[in-house]
Order: structure tokens, then sequence, then C-alpha cells
């Protein structure tokens, strides 16, 4: 090889941070490719620069955690090539296409690290599309980055940790929720105890989390199955049963969500080759335990790869780096690499904690009504799905995408994927990993038929 | 003009500031009205801080008022006179900026409330 190797680091979350700081710190110079206008992720998101409010307001006991990666970053800043705004839309062979601002260019790499993250994993609801029904992750994004609330009196719905939290943070910024629903069973968060003791203070705070709503007046119930988010031309209230019983809440907001979904189209376009994670039912690309997939040079780390959340997603950010650094034929310390490694599989155990305390609601998305939406995007019914997979016998998730257009609208099945496969596995009767996942398609998020041609250049 | 009520009659925006308010003034208008924003906002905050909807969903189910605000569910386009489409919850407001709540002359596409 001659001249220093291009390696390009997509993401600038917890892993892609510490992916950039561990090749800076081996004497590279990686390319760091940021959709957000500012580093941090989604967790540990920025607000804009003209806001005051401080890390501890924003990040709560994460707070040095989130200084501590923004100032890390930002110490990179001259030692790597950084390009915010920037979508990394598809790749060939050894080749990444971008577009920064609506200007496309392409970059070379010798080693390309994706770190890019999740969104919430959702499962449809009656209602779910009114105006005022919000994913959790967007409902905290609107408190972090931009000190506004989603209503006057939000419902919290779905399950997953960050459930409490955001309920939690709604409470203290001053927009009291009218209630919390988390569709796990509160025994399920116990069976999950052994696991989650990996992580002693992510216990406490879950605890404290729900002492404080309670405190407050909020209701918090558990074993709960969702039935309608109510309104007519926007979010009034919310039906659901619990124990047996139907119980109604009114509100102006919902923020719903059922734990992460890893973004993983860009590995699916490197050719990655997937496999089916039980625990989660999810797929997931397939990678050792440091990150490294099968396509040469290609590395996954962070929620993109597993979701294991942020503080995994540091440690497997710096491990991706340190293989690629290895694979590049530079020395790397094997102490350091060994030390990261155990400290994954540690964390790992906390995500089955998560997947045991947290279950994703198969059971909800498989049974969701005929005409309530599935495709947010494109409109399309769970009733559209099931025509596909039974009465056109679409025996998988690509051919039912080609029969009913499910996952073929802009969010590309983002939204509606995992349920989709919950309903076409429901409707043939066989497990959900037998129907596969949609494949990617480029690009792997809407660009402007004004999106102009650039410059050709290679990562230095 | 292909657009709906912003604020769907009712005189409060969706959402409401909780902090940051001591912020300078930025002047947009929407579906040609003008909305008091602020310099920070995203277009999909400084619409709905006033407002309750964003859009009109183009398969005729009915307004839209964004879902994810991290830029991947695609479900908070606006237009510009142009034609051309702005996603709300990643586009920061800038003076002047002008955007519509469908797209521009192409009624026969939607289904008007």
């Amino acid at each position: 090889m001659t001249g220093p190797a291009s390696v390009i680091v997509v993401g600038a979350g917890p892993a892609g941070i510490r992916a950039a700081e561990t090749l800076v710190a081996a004497g590279l110079r990686p390319v760091v490719i940021d959709e957000g206008q500012w580093s941090g992720g989604q967790i540990y998101r920025r607000q804009p620069t003209n806001f005051t409010r401080r890390h501890e307001a924003l990040y709560g006991a994460d707070a040095d955690k989130a200084r501590a990666l923004h100032d890390g970053f930002d110490a990179l800043r001259a030692r790597i090539d950084y390009r915010p705004d920037t979508l990394a839309w598809t790749l060939r062979d050894d080749t990444l296409h971008i577009v920064t601002n609506g200007v496309a260019s392409t970059l070379r790499f010798d080693a390309l690290i994706l770190a890019t993250g999740a969104t919430d994993r959702l499962a449809p609801i009656d209602g779910w599309t009114l105006p005022g029904c919000y994913s959790l992750g967007g409902a905290q994004i609107a408190l972090k980055a931009q000190a506004c609330s989603i209503g006057e009196r939000p419902v919290f719905l779905g399950t997953g940790p960050l459930l409490y939290l955001v309920a939690y943070q709604y409470l203290k910024a001053g927009a009291t929720p009218a209630a919390v629903l988390d569709t796990s069973p509160f025994a399920a968060q116990l069976r999950a105890l052994p696991d989650l003791a990996v992580r002693p203070g992510f216990l406490a705070r879950g605890l404290m989390f729900r002492a404080r709503l309670a405190a407050a007046g909020v209701r918090v119930d558990n074993a709960v199955r969702p039935i309608a988010i109510e309104g007519s031309d926007e979010v009034t209230g919310v039906r659901y049963a619990v124990g047996g019983v139907e119980r109604h809440v009114a509100c102006d907001a919902v923020g719903m969500g059922f734990h992460l979904r890893s973004e993983t189209q860009l590995a699916d376009l490197a050719g990655c080759p997937f496999l089916f994670d039980e625990t989660t039912g999810q797929w997931r690309p397939e990678a050792d335990g440091d990150g490294r997939t099968p396509r040469a040079g290609v590395y996954v780390a962070g929620d993109g790869a597993r979701v294991l959340g942020a503080d995994a997603a540091e440690v497997a950010g710096r491990l991706a780096a340190l293989a690629a650094i290895a694979d590049l034929g530079h020395p790397v310390d094997v102490a350091a690499v060994d030390r990261l490694r155990k400290r994954i599989a540690q964390l790992d155990r906390f995500r089955r904690g998560l997947a045991t305390a947290f279950p994703w609601p198969a059971g909800l998305a498989a049974s969701v009504a005929d005409r309530v939406v599935v495709c947010r995007c494109e409109a399309i019914t769970a009733g559209d799905i099931r025509e596909a997979a039974i009465d056109k016998g679409a025996p998988e998730m690509n051919r039912a995408k080609a029969l009913s257009r499910i996952g073929m609208g802009r969010c590309q099945g983002r939204f509606c994927g995992t349920a989709a496969a919950e309903i076409i596995a429901n409707a043939r009767g066989v497990p959900v990993a037998e129907v596969g996942r949609l494949r990617g398609a480029a690009p792997v998020k809407p660009l402007s038929m004004a999106t102009a041609t650039g410059h050709k250049g290679a990562a230095e | 003009m292909a657009e709906i009520s912003v604020t769907g009659g009712r005189a409060s925006g969706r959402f409401r500031r909780l902090a940051e308010r001591d912020r300078s003034p930025v002047a947009i208008t929407v579906d040609g009205e003008s909305v008091d924003a602020l310099e920070g906002d995203t277009l999909m905050v400084a619409v709905l801080a006033s407002g309750r909807r964003l859009r009109r969903s183009e398969f005729g189910d009915g307004p839209r008022a964004g879902f994810c605000l991290m830029g991947a569910c695609q479900d908070c386009w606006m237009w510009c006179a142009d034609g051309s489409r702005l996603r709300a919850c990643t586009t920061p407001v800038r003076t002047g900026l002008s955007v519509l709540t469908g797209p521009p002359g192409d009624d026969q596409w939607l289904v008007v409330a």
C-alpha cells in the first residue's frame, strides 16, 4: 500500500467518536461522516449553539459521559476530516457515495467503520398516524435538542428503558406525563434483574424514575395491551387494557416505542451477511466480537451492529477501530484489545437482560387489525400485507414488498419492517425468521433529484 | 393552493417551549402566513410551536405532524414554492424561509379536507 490508509467512519455518536479517536491515536486521519449538524449522535445529541442549558440539564446522570464525548470529539477536529450534514447513501466495492447539502461526491476507502446507530422499534397501533403521536426517541429529541415537549399532557407508551427515562425527563422539565403505559409485565423486569445487574447504576436509576413518576401522581401501568390511540384529526387519548380491564387516558400527545432497532442499510449494501438474533427477534450484520464483518475492510460498531446501549457503543467503536488498524498492518496494544473485549462481553449480558425485561410485543404487531395503517409513508394497512402474504402467496418480506408496497415507501421499512415481518409470519403460520428481512436499497434515504454532482476524492 | 390549516382551528401550538425562550426571533412564513420562530429552531418546531400540523399525507389518510424527529421516517416533509421539499425535523430555520404544507399547484394529488 502506498501512502496512508483511507479510513472512513460513518456516524458521530458514541461508537463513531471513539472509533475516530482510536484511529487518530494510531496516526491515521479518518473521514467522519455525520448526518447530524453537530457530532454526538442521538443519545448524546447536542443542542444548537445558541442554547444555554448545561450538560446536567440535558443528559442527567450521563452528563459527564456526554461532556467527555463532546469534548473528545472537539479535540479531534484538526486531526480528522469531519463531514457534518452528510449522508452516506450507498457504497460499491471500495467507494462510499456521500451527499453534503445537496452536493454528491465519492470517497475511496481501505477500511470502513459503520457506526450508524439505531431508531425506535415500532409496532403499529390503531391511530398512530394521528398528529400528536411521535416516536419515543423523537419525544426525547424535542426536549433535548429543542427544549420543547411534544404536548401539554403526553402519554408514553411502549416498552424499554427509554420509556421511563423520557417520562422522567418530561416530568422534570415541567411537562407532566398523563400516563406511562408499559407493554412488558413488571415480573419480566424482576426476572431480568440478574442480567441487568451488570450495570448496577442503570437498575438504580430505572427504579428512581418509577418512584419519582409515582410520587408525582403519574399513572404507571405494566402488562398493558394498547387498543387505540384515539382522536379524529389529532390525538385526544389512549385506550388500552390491563388485567382484562379496559381503560382510557386523555392526552394531547403520545410518545411510543418498543426499544430500538439497528440502522443496518449500509452494511447490507456492503454485502455483509446477516443473521437472525433470536434474543431480540431482529436481523443484524454478522461480525466477530470486534465488529469485523466477513466483508473485508468493513466493520460495524455500536447500536447499528447490535443494540447494547451507549456505554457499549463507546467500547465497540474502539474495538472496531483497533480491528481495522490491525488489519491495515499497524501495531495494536493487545492487552487493551483484551480489556475492551471483556467489557463488551459483560455488556452483552446486559443486552440479554433488556430483552427479558422489555420484550418486543410480537403478538401485538402480529394481531393488529386489518384496517390499521402499518406503513406510515404510503398508508398500507395490515390487511394489505395479509392479502399479499396469504391471497397472493408471498412467502417472505421482499415478495410481500413487491405485491403490497410494504417497505417501499420513503422510510424504506424502518418503521414498518419489523411489524410487517410479524404480520406475514403470523398469517402464514411460520417463525418470523423464516419470512426474512427487507433487502437494503440505495439511496438509504431519499435524495433530491436536484442533487448536484461534485468531486471525487480519496479519504486522506 | 394545496394547503391545510396548520392550526387545525385551535388556538395553541402542539409543541410547548419549556426553556431556551430567550433567543433571537426569526420570521418565516407557512402557507403565506407569518410564523414567529426562534433562532436555533428546526422548521418542525417553529411550525408546531404555534401550529398543529405540518403536512397532509399524500395517500389521503389525513394530516400529519411528523413522527421520529431524527431524519429517519420522512413524515415531516414540507414544500417550497419551487416544488422542492424540506425535511422539517432536520432543517434549521432562517430568516425569510417560506414553506407550504402541500406541493404547490398540485391539488389533484391531494384529498382536500
